[in-house]
């Protein structure tokens, strides 16, 4: 009995250290070492500074907004230990919808004619809705159809965008009102993404919502008999998924002045991505909000980095392949990792 | 056949089939093994009996192969060993049978059992034929009634159990380890299983048998060897040794009652049941559970009992039949609507639909509780729940470094001590314990055994199945039974005993009863 207690003193030790360095800790590390690595072959390559530049910088954080508002979803949805492959899809067709009740009036070609010049407020809202929409059917079928996530969200990727070409014949929908585009200029979505992911950031950690999310990932029999509603729990995060993922069609639209149902193509890869890379475990119970944010900055950077030094985009798409493995790899070492001090 | 070769050599060269010399394994930051010896003779079973954390499993995975030593010396008849995993172990003659089952669900069970050396044909292609065959020369010999072309998916815990060891005595090996063999296992396969261990002793293998449950090494060992703390402490013939001197090497101290019971004023009625039925898995079973009362529930498993708890907590709603608690008849759809009532079910499968594996053990405990009352405006209220689950942990004498410490990282014991606690915290009116100390050390099971007793003190109404008699015996003021989905009698305290609790929970169509 002593020796146990003394071995278990010892782990703790051992864990505490650890506790120093929590999973965030080493991914932003990653993040800067890559930000660095960029520092060094632009000035090798091009002989210019990579970070010194705020112009660039920005335009990164802006193109990582989008993908990181629906990738603050999809952790989510992977921390039950289900999937989505469906958000790009939901991006496009909320776009679609949005931009079309969005549309100025003096556009003789307007989708509602009826409908223009409204307030910005009225888009947005229909936005959320639609993709909410989307969730709760994602939710529903894998709760009470019982479908697997990976099956259920790909028959809502293909429908998904095919609605979202169907909505205008592949037309895309344009002219939209200055109120409404403001939603995307400068710095706001950036706030946006901020903001969503300091909400679910304290949601995950501080709520019901977010205990149960934990636990339903870590053992959904378990959650069961611990009297959680276990399908409830999933429609409403699924939900909450496809929400975010119509916030982010909105964002996108009003930011490029446009919905066209070709937007958002394989979003959800760069969302599950940026969730893994993050530290979040495909195989449920874990995973943080900011180690996501912190995934879609170094997507971001790879990207910022290989165009500022010129590298092919078929290049820059080999690379980004690479780093999903290599993230998915340190994940199962943790995870081996974790068995054995069991 | 390398094993025929070292069956020749057994009878010159070595008195011992298996020997551990000086063996230390450490972990990091864990000494797991320091020194430790362990002497099998051949055609013998050797009991190895300690409390969980005392070596056993680690040093049994280094006789298999799974884990290499620092230091120290396996050899089987008098060769040292150099194993670099367990498939080296298998061929060498050694073969282990997990406390896990590792079994393939979709796959049959004469494939699971030949798996890697599967007979071909002259295409190179798996003849099923010769296969199933080989699977039922294979059952004839252990007197398993199977078919070979059924999917292991479809068996019950312990058929998969028996597969379990049909396979490892299809490796015709000199030794056989066998860890906790019986803790899914009824008494009647239990039986079956030293039918099989007698035969394999006959045919003078050696056989490394750990268990917790102490009449079974009086019954079945040969030789037991103590450990405590990654340490040897005894070795003896079972003849020479007690249950209370083993219990007293095993947790360094004496544990004078192993089942506290304590008489307490039995109330009113809280729980009556009027027959409950679930189509196709019990049928007609009427009870009631009183204040302060602890109704056992005995049976073989698969005769339902686990059933008839689940049902009771609304995770598989019955057909038909009614609840009543305090006297107000209840509908229970759901597990959710169970706790509403104030009942509280601990589940039998710890790691199935118990724990929380990858959560900590504040995590674990505060799960159930959450509901309510401790939110403010959506906000768990953190600190409150902080403060019950510390008093709990300090109340169920829970052994963690931190209450953030994983709670994968705890002992058997301590993970059901927060389990206990999580239902606790519930404040429950009547408490369903299903197995409450499977698979435990002894010190643990005596702290768990005097914490049901203390909460029949206050009053809750206990409903606790198990499946190790003595345990019902000694801690149930009356016993229901069961047998295949159907109750076949209570028991009064005063009146049970082994024998007749197992006369009702044996099936009726087997040895026919003779009805006087």
């Amino acid at each position: 009995m002593t020796k146990t207690m003394e071995a278990t003193d010892h782990l703790e030790v051992v864990r505490k250290r650890r506790k120093k360095l929590p999973t965030e800790v080493s991914i932003f590390l990653v993040l800067v070492g890559i930000a660095i690595l960029f520092e060094i072959l632009g000035w090798v390559v091009r002989g210019d500074s990579f970070l010194m530049n705020p112009q660039r910088l920005l335009i990164m954080i802006l193109q990582m907004s989008i993908i990181g508002i629906i990738a603050i979803g999809v952790t989510q949805i992977i921390i039950t230990g289900g999937i989505d492959l469906s958000s790009g899809s939901v991006l496009a067709l909320t776009a679609m919808v949005t931009a079309s009740l969005a549309q100025q009036s003096d556009y003789v070609r307007a989708v509602y004619p009826a409908l223009t010049d409204m307030p910005w407020i009225i888009p947005l809202i229909a936005g959320v809705l639609v993709g909410a929409l989307c969730g709760l059917i994602n939710g529903a079928l894998i709760s009470f159809a019982v479908i697997p996530p990976f099956i259920a969200t790909l028959g809502m990727m293909v429908s998904a965008r095919g609605v979202a070409r169907a909505y205008t014949d592949g037309q895309p929908v344009s002219m939209l009102t200055d109120e409404f585009t403001w939603i995307g200029s400068g710095a706001n979505p950036v706030i946006i993404f901020l903001a969503v992911a300091v909400i679910f950031h304290i949601a995950l950690k501080y709520t019901r919502y977010g205990k149960y999310t934990y636990a339903i990932g870590a053992n959904p029999q378990a959650a069961r008999v611990s009297g959680i509603n276990v399908r409830r729990h999933l429609v409403l995060v699924y939900t909450i998924g496809g929400l975010l993922a119509g916030l982010a069609g909105v964002v996108a639209s009003a930011r490029a002045g446009t919905g066209q149902a070709g937007m958002g193509l394989m979003y959800e890869l760069d969302a599950i991505a940026a969730a893994v890379i993050g530290g979040t475990s495909l195989a449920g119970g874990v995973g943080r909000i900011a180690g996501t944010v912190i995934g879609a900055l170094i997507l971001g950077v790879m990207l910022s980095g290989f165009t500022f030094l010129g590298v092919d985009a078929y290049y820059q798409d080999i690379v980004k392949g690479a780093i999903i493995v290599a993230a998915v790899v340190v994940d199962q070492y943790r995870q081996r990792k974790r068995n054995k001090t069991a | 056949m390398a094993t025929m070769t070292a069956e020749d050599l057994t009878p010159d060269t070595a008195e011992f089939i298996l020997e551990v010399a000086d063996v230390r394994k450490t972990f990091p930051g864990v000494v797991a093994l320091d020194n430790v010896q362990l002497k099998v003779r051949p055609g013998t079973v050797h009991a190895l009996m300690g409390e969980n954390g005392a070596g056993k499993s680690t040093l049994m995975k280094i006789i298999a192969g799974v884990y290499i030593p620092d230091q120290g010396e396996v050899r089987l008849n008098g060769m040292p060993l150099q194993l670099q995993g367990p498939l080296d172990a298998l061929e060498a003659g050694i073969a282990m049978i997990h406390q896990e089952l590792n079994l393939m669900p979709y796959m049959t069970i004469a494939e699971n059992i030949w798996i890697r050396r599967e007979p071909l044909n002259a295409f190179g292609m798996v003849n099923h034929d010769r296969m199933n065959q080989m699977t039922g020369a294979l059952f004839e010999r252990l007197g398993i009634d199977m078919d070979p072309e059924m999917e292991v998916r479809r068996l019950t815990v312990a058929g998969r159990q028996m597969i379990e060891i049909a396979k490892a005595v299809s490796y015709e090996s000199d030794v056989l380890i066998m860890d906790e063999p019986t803790s899914s296992l009824a008494d009647r396969e239990v039986e079956h299983l030293f039918r099989i261990i007698n035969d394999l002793r006959a045919q003078g293998k050696g056989i490394i048998y750990i268990t917790h449950k102490m009449d079974e090494v009086f019954e079945i060992a040969d030789d037991i060897s103590v450990f405590r703390d990654g340490q040897f402490i005894h070795s003896a013939a079972a003849s020479d040794m007690t249950s209370d001197e083993i219990i007293k090497l095993m947790v360094g101290r004496e544990v004078t009652q192993m089942f506290p019971k304590e008489e307490v004023p039995i109330g009113d009625v809280v729980l009556s049941v009027d027959s409950l039925s679930l189509q196709g898995v019990f049928e007609n079973i009427s009870f009631e559970v009183r204040a302060g009362e602890i109704l056992g529930l005995a049976g073989l498993v698969g005769s339902g009992r686990t059933n008839v708890a689940e049902t009771l907590f609304g995770v598989t709603p019955p057909t038909s039949g009614r609840i009543t608690i305090d006297g107000k008849e209840e509908i229970i759809s759901s597990p959710h609507q169970a706790m509403l009532r104030g009942l509280a079910l601990l589940t039998e499968d710890r790691k199935e639909t118990g724990l929380f594996l990858g959560l900590s053990v504040i995590e674990n405990m505060e799960m159930a509780v959450l509901r309510d009352g401790y939110t403010k405006a959506t906000f768990v209220e953190q600190d409150r729940l902080d403060q019950e689950c510390d008093s709990m942990t300090e109340r169920l004498s829970v052994k963690t470094p931190s209450m953030d410490e994983r709670i994968g990282n705890l002992s058997g014991g301590n993970q059901q001590k927060v389990l206990i606690g999580r239902w606790l915290m519930t404040k429950p009116r009547i408490l369903i314990l299903d197995e409450p100390t499977r698979g435990i050390d002894v010190g643990a099971k005596a702290e768990i055994h005097k914490l049901i007793t203390e909460l029949v003190r206050q009053g809750v109404a206990v409903i606790m199945i198990s499946s190790e008699l003595p345990e019902v015996l000694g801690m149930s003021d009356r016993i229901m039974v069961m047998h295949e989905g159907r109750v076949t009698g209570f028991l009064d305290r005063s009146e049970a005993n082994q024998v007749n609790i197992m006369q009702l929970a044996s099936s009726p169509v087997e040895p026919p009863v003779v009805e006087s």
